[in-house]
């Protein structure tokens, strides 16, 4: 058998290793092994693709896969479980970048043998640089966003659309005269303009919109792989970037669905900037009720069940493991309590679900919208700690709000409310929550940390 | 050569398709895991990465290269593991975690 069929047959295996990693990955009882799965594929891909290559830098590459090893372990070590998408959205950028390196480099090395890429060769180049650049610079401000390096409110500027679509027709126009005839000039382009339109196009989303960018920079980095796999004519760098690809849009697109909006809206129309900051003032001066974490422990204490509605304040403020602390507090005590988690709380698909499970609070008591949404109205008190938007019912009764038509848990309709929450301050898209002035409504001020901590003390005391 | 082209079509389209198919229910809790997964596979880069690297006989294409090699290995071996770790939080079942 040539080496070359070798070759093939082992990326066959390392194809199906990757479709059954994403397939029990979508199993919290076969996640794990799904996981080593596609890394077992990973491996097999990388060994193999060297076989049959006159490798003149052994060195070089090795000291490549040396430093990256490291520097990827050391971030999977070392980061906290509230910085996930932060983690995502900067290795999402690495792979980016590495795809659209491979694209360069290929156009690179035939300008080095003198040799003129062919147009459906040019063509992948130019997709490759372009797709691998917009996810690097993109996945890099969606990074130092979350991590706060940023505002994550959205920045817009005058002419923004414009602007974006010139850059966007400069670089379809670069990849035409690659296509036409390749030179450097188009090269340089192909990897320029993208990198400012990736800037550009997440700058002018908000924090509250980070979920669905997040999903749609990881398909981009699939995408970027996969035309680097047709830069370099390589099967399985197509297959699993296009695995990725499609994983990320599925994921976009229900992301985008729990928030009502279509895809363009979020990426070129910035959302809770100036539109509804005319709104912030509105209900200032309505009354709220604010208790005593003494008087809310002892409602929590006396209920019969509990539902708890985490949002990205419970991850800004760490308070996951006070929040589990807080459930066997008051299960101890024959409260029942469950956890309502929307699907787009915090600021990546799924966080809730991982700072909870990370405070050890088992996944059987954590609730999807659909699930849990009709159990309000049969429940004693409902616990919003650091989410507001996600709870506004706004979002279901006014047809004049900017929320309106997105799905929302329905706190309202519990007996009794809790709003856990730093300040009267609106959500991230501004929009006032008709929640927080409900006569059934109590507000505990002050952050979700230390009211959970005087939550659980209290509730002891009960 | 064309034929090359439209057989990466053929292997693109199915496997989107085959994407689609594979992930399409996947349930909430199991979205962070997912997609930090599924990022870890895009880390599949490495590939082209070595494709280059490999016969790189100038500068140029070596810093490319290396640049690529350790940005791909970053995405790859921080997704794996991330992933894992995460995954090791998800105890299931009430039983199994309140003691």
């Amino acid at each position: 058998m040539s080496i070359s069929v070798l070759i093939h047959i082992a990326y066959l295996i390392a194809a199906f290793l990757f479709l059954m990693c994403l397939k029990w990955l979508s199993s919290p009882r076969t996640a794990r092994s799904g996981n080593m799965l596609g890394a077992i594929g990973m491996l097999i891909a990388a060994v193999v693709v060297l076989l049959d290559q006159e490798i003149l830098t052994p060195g070089l590459i090795l000291a490549g896969i040396i430093v990256g090893a490291l520097i990827g372990g050391i971030m999977a070590k070392r980061v906290q479980m509230t910085a996930m998408p932060q983690m995502v959205a900067i290795l999402n950028g690495f792979g980016g970048a590495a795809s659209g390196l491979v694209a360069a480099g290929e156009f690179v090395r035939l300008a080095g043998i003198f040799e003129i890429p062919t147009v459906d060769n040019a063509i992948s180049i130019a997709l490759g640089a372009a797709i691998g650049a917009i996810t690097f610079s993109g996945s890099v401000i969606a990074f130092a966003k979350l991590q706060g390096l940023i505002s994550g409110r959205p920045i817009t500027f005058g002419g923004q659309q414009a602007f974006t679509l010139i850059l966007f027709l400069i670089t379809l126009a670069a990849a035409v005269g690659m296509a036409v005839s390749p030179s450097y000039l188009f090269l340089i382009l192909l990897l320029i303009v993208p990198l400012v339109l990736g800037i550009n196009m997440v700058i002018r989303i908000g924090g509250a919109d980070m979920p669905v960018v997040i999903s749609l920079l990881n398909s981009f980095s699939g995408l970027a792989a996969a035309a680097a796999g047709f830069v370099v004519s390589n099967p399985i760098l197509i297959i699993a970037g296009t695995l990725v690809g499609a994983a990320g849009y599925i994921l976009t697109v229900i992301m985008a669905k729990a928030m009502n909006r279509s895809l363009s809206n979020i990426v070129f129309g910035a959302f809770g900037g100036e539109k509804s900051a005319g709104q912030l003032g509105a209900g200032e001066d309505r009354p709220v009720r604010s208790v005593s974490a003494e008087d809310a422990a002892t409602v929590l204490a006396y209920a019969q069940s509990v539902i708890i509605v985490p949002g990205y304040g419970l991850a800004v403020a760490q308070a996951q493991h006070l929040v589990a602390e807080l459930m066997k507090q008051l299960e101890a005590r024959h409260v029942s309590v469950k956890f309502a988690i929307h699907p787009v709380a915090g600021r990546m698909p799924g966080h809730m679900n991982v700072l909870l499970a990370e405070a050890n609070i088992p996944y059987d008591k954590l609730f999807d919208l659909e699930q849990i949404n009709d159990e309000f109205q049969r429940t004693d008190v409902a616990v919003v700690i650091g989410a507001n938007d996600v709870t506004n019912p706004a979002a279901r009764d006014n047809p004049d709000s900017p929320l309106y038509g997105m799905p929302v848990l329905n706190v309202d309709q519990a007996k009794s409310v809790l709003v856990l929450k730093r300040s009267m301050g609106s959500g991230f898209a501004g929009v006032d929550n008709p929640l927080f002035y409900n006569e059934k409504t109590m507000m505990l001020f002050g952050d979700a940390k230390k009211s959970v901590q005087d939550l659980v003390n209290e509730v002891k005391n009960a | 050569m064309p034929g090359e082209l439209l057989f990466g079509i053929y292997i693109f389209v199915l496997s989107a398709f085959a994407g689609f198919e594979v992930i399409s229910k996947v349930p909430p809790i199991l979205h962070t895991p997912l997609m930090s997964g599924a990022n870890a596979i895009s880390g599949i880069a490495i590939v082209g990465a070595l494709l280059i690297t490999a016969p790189a006989d100038t500068l140029v294409l070596q810093i490319i290269g290396f640049l690529a090699v350790v940005l791909a290995t970053i995405n790859l071996v921080g997704g794996f593991m991330v992933t894992d770790r995460m995954l090791l939080m998800f105890k299931g079942r009430s039983e199994g975690a309140s003691k």
